[in-house]
């Protein structure tokens, strides 16, 4: 009877701490996610604190702070505006079109914010510092209200709208009470990713001359030998994004609450404009012109230009090699770093757990600028063969992207039962056979859609690419930004067009896909 | 030969005040070659039970032993995929990404045969849909092959968690028979959980009734209806009747007249004295007689009517102006038309002393 030799015991242990297959590559990732934000703080502190408090109490810094903030706040507010309207004419509005509006809206988004400033500082029209950047990071950011707040508002009940006219109050007034009232977590949560997306933004407020964070940091990394300023200046505004990014999680967590439970069948009732469609009509016209025509047209005309005139054909096929075959690289190492960190999330509830999830999550607060500049001063410091090699170009994005590479590993992971898998365990198969048989086989078209979505983001990414470029080579995005700043916008123009074709539109069929999945 | 025991299983979840016991010293023997059910109430702890045993959660305190060895508790947790339990969840969990075969096979070690594939298949009755894929097969189907794919490497224990209760009502009473004859066929230890007790009593050799976390009882489909230790398994298995009574000997005096009680029942009155308590009867115990035969007087005030038979609930006249208990009462003939009715028992009621 007592056959115990047949089958090993083991040493009881509780079924909620993850196993060490993972959680090992798990902490790798956390590891590569902190240590720019680790090494930056590092050195900013290296010549002592009363380095840093001179540098945040001169007066430069403080209207830098104001410069940020006001723009951040500007652009915010203008995309809650234009966000809320559009949602509420595509959603609810008897406006003619707003099917082919309700697209189109939402299209700004995948145009990226320094080829929507060269379209501006390429035109005859002054539009540099304040007024540009707000006119384009306005443009390019407030489908991130939208988008959110035409879900919730297709995701109401009626009902509650029709029980309000039943109460007695008008559609206006129903709308007013009960609609508007129910898509502010969504709204507050879009806004909350626009003065991320602001603070964060080093393209466009480099190209139209804006002084705010970024800019500065740059300037200050190229132009000065003293770069301790830089990192100090690096820490504040990671200071700001983190404090966002918290606010931000907070707020979503709350509105995924109130979301739950909200069978719903029906359509919403239409609201009708009467006379203000005269004036809803030409008025979003004019915005999806500034937002969308303007800045694609102008790519075009230049395009047209440079390449009639003679463009280096060689140079711009080179680029954009350089750029598909870095974003490879960064693709593959965000995958292969959130895969264990994403299967944790989803199926294992611990401490270490949810510290991995928040530490790989750090990228999402983190400036491209401040990344890649904390990067170099690691890159001089200790790791000097890479330095301006690939590897550490391919770490800054694996930095970057990480928090959407462990969104799609956790999301495609928790979406298959955790009872298929302990089938698997009960059919005789270790964790390590069940992880390569079930889980990832499962998860893989998930995984897949999320690792495009990520490459196709590297494609695009500026900053970090722009510090930490091996020597010789560019790509699409560095290439229209060196250009454009020497004013060559004829030169400039096919490598933004190139960057569209290999980067923008694939992104929107991905999207579209996921969409209707 | 498969034995399964499990002695004082203790499971709980969370920590410190928020703590929830869910198993509190649970005792249980399945024999071998049977079908055991375990019926509960939801929540009563019949899923952690089978997790326990499968070993997805670890206990606090005793121990399971599928054959003399011990599996989990005394310091050793065997891990689920060397326990030989394989497990039949609700809705199947079938892999998706794998076809029929596939899954069947999955369990297979190298040492056995690929033709079993083939021959469980066969079994379940789904010969020829080896290259299907799930979401190509009905609720039904995919039962059948989670239950292929359990059996195939020859586990010494099958734990069935909820297998029907996704399949709509017509399905369940086939598919219920089928994975019975299939599980008697294959003669393998089987553990079914279910809160259906109708289920649990025409499919399994014996049942348990779970509840607050212990086994109230475990005997045979028969004993568990006919003969239940305690008031609870009583009001959990069947509809029941509860009369408050009086107690002489095997006598007791209900407000239905007087109840002779079945001779297991213990009497608490040895030495002649009266007893209080609680009898119980099944509806289809009550009788209802005609107009002019004696019998107890009720009013008639619910009548459900469900195609094989009805119940027809009755208030019983009470004494003094108070209004007598009311009792369900089943019967297969027609519904008295008018709401008069007098009633009779038959057979023994169950004694259940006033604690």
């Amino acid at each position: 009877m007592h056959d115990r030799s047949a089958v090993a015991p083991r040493r009881l242990r509780r079924s909620g701490r993850p196993p060490g297959f993972l959680a090992i590559p798990g902490l790798v990732a956390a590891a590569v996610a902190l240590l720019p934000i680790a090494y930056l703080a590092v050195r900013a502190f290296e010549s002592g604190p009363g380095r840093v408090v001179e540098v945040i109490v001169r007066e430069r810094t403080a209207l830098l702070v104001g410069r940020s903030l006001a723009l951040t706040f500007a652009v915010t507010a203008a995309s809650i505006l234009l966000g809320l309207l559009f949602a509420f004419l595509v959603v609810r509005s008897d406006l003619p079109g707003r099917t082919v509006i309700g697209v189109l809206a939402a299209l700004p988004l995948a145009i990226p914010s320094y080829i929507a400033a060269f379209a501006w500082v390429s035109s005859p029209v002054d539009v540099s510092g304040f007024v540009g950047a707000f006119l384009v990071l306005t443009a390019s950011c407030y489908p991130y209200v939208y988008l959110p707040v035409v879900a919730a508002m297709r995701g109401i009940d009626p009902a509650t709208e029709e029980v309000a006219r039943g109460l007695g109050r008008t559609p206006w007034q129903a709308f007013w009470s009960v609609t508007a009232r129910q898509v502010r977590p969504a709204a507050a949560g879009g806004a909350l990713l626009v003065a991320l997306y602001t603070l964060s933004d080093f393209g466009a407020v480099s190209l139209l001359r804006y002084d705010v964070f970024t800019r500065v940091i740059h300037t200050s990394y190229r132009s000065s030998f003293d770069r301790t300023p830089a990192a100090i200046l690096g820490l504040l505004l990671v200071l700001l994004t983190v404090t966002i990014t918290v606010t931000e999680s907070r707020m979503r967590a709350s509105s995924e609450q109130v979301r739950v439970g909200g069978g719903v069948a029906r359509r919403p009732s239409t609201i009708r404009l009467g006379r203000w469609a005269w004036l809803a009509g030409p008025l979003t016209t004019v915005i999806l012109a500034v937002a969308l025509v303007f800045p694609i047209t102008s790519l075009l005309y230049w395009s047209a230009t440079g390449l009639s005139s003679g463009v280096d054909v060689g140079r711009l096929v080179e680029s954009a090699v350089t750029t598909a075959w870095f974003a490879v690289l960064g693709t593959l190492a965000c995958v292969a770093l959130a895969i264990p960190v994403g299967i944790l999330a989803a199926r294992y509830r611990s401490g270490l757990v949810r510290f991995l999830e928040h530490a790989t999550f750090a990228g999402h607060a983190l400036p491209g600028i401040v990344v890649a500049l904390a990067l170099v001063f690691f890159g001089i410091r200790f790791a000097t063969p890479i330095y301006q090699e690939t590897p550490l170009l391919v770490l800054a994005y694996a930095v970057l992207f990480l928090p959407a590479a462990v969104a799609a590993v956790r999301s495609s992971v928790a979406m298959s039962s955790p009872r298929v898998e302990e089938v698997a365990r009960s059919l005789g198969k270790t964790r390590g056979q069940v992880l390569r048989q079930v889980t990832l086989p499962l998860a893989a078209p998930g995984i897949a859609a999320g690792a495009a979505l990520v490459l196709l983001t590297v494609m695009k990414e500026l900053p970090a690419t722009l510090l930490l470029q091996p020597t010789g080579s560019t790509t699409l995005a560095t290439s229209l930004w060196t250009e454009t700043g020497v004013a060559a916008y004829a030169a400039a123009a096919p490598y933004g067009l190139a960057l569209v074709v290999l980067a923008v539109v694939p992104t929107l069929i991905l999207m579209r896909v996921q969409a209707t999945r | 030969m498969s034995e399964v025991m499990i002695r004082g299983l203790a499971v709980g979840f969370g920590a410190g005040s928020e703590r929830t016991e869910v198993l509190r010293g649970l005792d249980l023997d399945v024999t071998d070659g049977h079908l055991t059910a375990v019926v509960g109430a939801s929540g009563c702890g019949k899923t952690t039970l089978l997790r326990a045993i499968a070993g997805f959660v670890p206990p606090d305190a005793g121990t399971v032993s599928i054959d003399g060895q011990v599996v989990a508790g005394r310091g050793v947790h065997i891990p689920p995929e060397r326990r030989g339990v394989t497990l039949v969840p609700q809705e199947g969990a079938l892999f998706p990404h794998l076809d029929v075969a596939a899954n069947v096979a999955f369990g297979l070690t190298r040492r056995q045969p690929r033709s079993r594939v083939g021959e469980l298949l066969e079994l379940v009755g789904l010969g020829g849909m080896e290259s299907r894929r799930p979401h190509e097969l009905s609720g039904g189907q995919q039962q059948r092959v989670a239950l292929a794919r359990a059996l195939a490497p020859e586990p010494r224990l099958v734990l069935l968690d909820e297998p029907f209760s996704a399949l709509d009502a017509g399905l369940r009473e086939s598919v219920r028979a089928e994975v019975r004859r299939v599980l008697r066929r294959a003669g393998t230890t089987a553990l079914l959980v279910t809160h259906d007790q109708d289920e649990a009593l025409s499919v399994a050799d014996s049942v348990a009734v779970l509840t607050n976390g212990t086994v109230a009882m475990h005997a045979s489909p028969e004993s568990v209806y006919a003969r239940p230790t305690d008031l609870g398994v009583a009001r959990f298995i069947g509809q029941v009747v509860e009369l408050p009574a009086r107690v002489r000997g095997r006598e007791a005096h209900t407000a239905l007249g007087c109840v002779l009680l079945s001779a297991d029942t213990v009497s608490p009155s040895a030495n002649g004295s009266e007893a209080l308590g609680t009898v119980t009867l099944r509806p289809e115990q009550i009788r209802i007689l005609g107009v002019d035969q004696p019998g107890v007087v009720g009013h008639v005030e619910e009548r459900t009517y469900y195609g094989h038979d009805a119940t027809v609930a009755v208030r019983l006249e009470g004494e003094h102006g108070i209004p007598g208990p009311r009792v369900i009462v089943r019967t297969t003939g027609a519904l008295p038309p008018e709401d008069e009715v007098r009633l009779a028992v038959t057979g023994t009621g169950r004694f259940f002393p006033t604690p």
